[in-house]
């Protein structure tokens, strides 16, 4: 069985450690705080100018003045600070936040990484994804592994790039690869989703990787408690 | 020298002409000089260029001067949530430079500072990076960005004193402390407009030298873009729809 989007998150949150900092992009990463496992602590850092915030408010308390980087209601806890935004970004791009995970549409076996534009089509903006996967310490992404059919971990990405070898971990739903983005190593796979065939993951990645020798298969533990 | 002025209309007075540069404090709907935006749509001036994260949403923010047609071109991080965008930039009635947010933010507080370009890595080897000045510090490629000075800013603060002192609420502040620094002239309106004295100096985040023009805004509304909310019996739990 491939990996549901909670348990990728679940996955994700195994890369936390205690004292980190931490930014989550939109999408399956921001379920990544639900899956904080017991025993560690960390700060979570929204680009809009807050360090350390907790979970949306109780209906009726929201705050206009308070909300996260996706625009969202969001509480303080007693950890939390303001700051403005080149605070924020001196944070993110002085190399203070040891992690970020964030969706991609496209990466390479280089560590390239495309998630902001798709030419021809509306483009959006690229936010503050340029600034986190440039400056933040170690990036991982977590997205599908094939967007319908069409291969997501490629040899090189088609759309433009929001980095240039930048990525450190990919997480799909079929499992993980580590990317050896300033040495020479390339892609390795290193974990595979309960049930899912290594012939399955070659067949649905374009990248070329290596495969651990001590590969693991399992599924990650969902905590009950946050499980949906 | 008084810098109160009575109302928005007023607090713009004489500084407002077509083809000008204004910066916008706010990111999404949070921290935005609406009422300060609203008389600028008042006063017709067109052809401008609008420094602000985001544009607004349909009809709020920024949105308003998107109905109306009065901007040219908006250089932000992200416009996403505004169909009024879409439509203007797809009929090449409107131009767009995105910049990194990051990047935005430390132009402005360049341009603030006197700084006229700096070197980052955010952006190098993409197409942001494109016709940049490339240098390379410690075996890292950067690129080279301008500082970014307006003919106007318009901030949204908390609280400020009739000598222009701000203090702002949560994340409310984002991109209004620079764009203050970074203005020809900034004009600042506040929530509460209090009497030198009755803030604390340890607490102020805008010194007054960078405000020339203060208005009082009692009655602001403000927007909420995402409502989420928990119910009280149930645990913490995020969510997020993917974009």
């Amino acid at each position: 069985m491939a990996w549901t989007r909670e348990q990728m998150a679940a996955r994700a949150a195994q890369e936390l450690r205690d004292g980190f900092y931490v930014n989550l992009g939109i999408g399956i990463p921001t379920l990544v705080s639900n899956y904080i496992p017991d025993g560690i602590s960390v700060q979570l850092q929204s680009e809009n100018g807050m360090l350390g915030f907790g979970p949306f408010p109780y209906e009726g308390e929201e705050d206009p003045d308070l909300i996260n980087a996706g625009k969202q209601t969001v509480t303080e806890i007693p950890t939390t600070s303001y700051f403005s935004s080149a605070d924020s970004f001196a944070m993110i791009r002085g190399g203070h936040i040891d992690l970020s995970i964030l969706g991609a549409m496209q990466v390479a076996e280089n560590g390239d990484l495309a998630n902001w534009t798709i030419p021809g089509k509306m483009v959006k903006g690229m936010g503050g994804a340029m600034d986190l996967v440039a400056g933040v310490k170690k990036v991982v992404v977590v997205m599908e592994h094939i967007a319908k059919t069409e291969p997501k971990l490629l040899r090189r990405c088609t759309l433009p790039l929001t980095g240039a070898r930048v990525v450190d971990m990919v997480i799909t739903d079929l499992g993980v690869f580590t990317i050896d983005k300033r040495g020479r190593s390339g892609m390795t796979l290193i974990e595979v989703a309960a049930d899912v065939t290594l012939d399955e993951i070659r067949s649905k990645t374009q990248a070329s990787y290596k495969i651990a020798q001590n590969l693991a298969q399992a599924a990650p533990v969902i905590p009950t408690a946050a499980a949906e | 020298m008084k810098k109160v002025y009575p109302d928005a209309s007023a607090a713009l007075a004489g500084l407002l002409r077509d083809g000008m540069m204004i910066m916008a404090g706010g990111f999404g709907l949070c921290g935005i000089p609406e009422t300060l935006i609203k008389a600028i749509r008042d006063s017709g001036v067109r052809d401008l260029t609008i420094i602000s994260n985001n544009a607004g949403i349909d009809g709020i923010g920024l949105g308003m001067l998107l109905d109306s047609k009065q901007i040219k071109k908006m250089i932000s991080s992200y416009v996403g949530e505004n169909k009024t965008f879409a439509q203007q930039y797809l009929a090449g009635e409107l131009e767009i430079e995105f910049n990194p947010q990051g990047t935005l933010a430390e132009r402005i507080r360049a341009g603030g500072a006197g700084i006229p370009a700096f070197f980052t890595r955010t952006g190098a080897g993409t197409l942001i990076g494109e016709g940049k000045e490339e240098r390379e510090f410690d075996g890292q490629g950067y690129i080279m960005e301008r500082g970014l000075v307006a003919d106007l800013s318009i901030v949204h603060a908390w609280m400020g004193d009739s000598e222009g002192n701000l203090v702002y609420r949560k994340t409310a502040r984002n991109f209004n402390p620079m764009m203050a620094t970074a203005g020809k002239v900034t004009v600042a309106e506040v929530e509460h407009l209090v009497t030198p004295g009755d803030l604390n100096p340890d607490h102020i985040v805008t010194p007054g030298i960078f405000v020339q023009r203060i208005v009082h805004v009692a009655a602001a509304v403000k927007h909420i873009e995402q409502r989420t909310t928990r119910k009280r019996t149930e645990a913490p739990a995020g969510t997020g729809e993917e974009i």
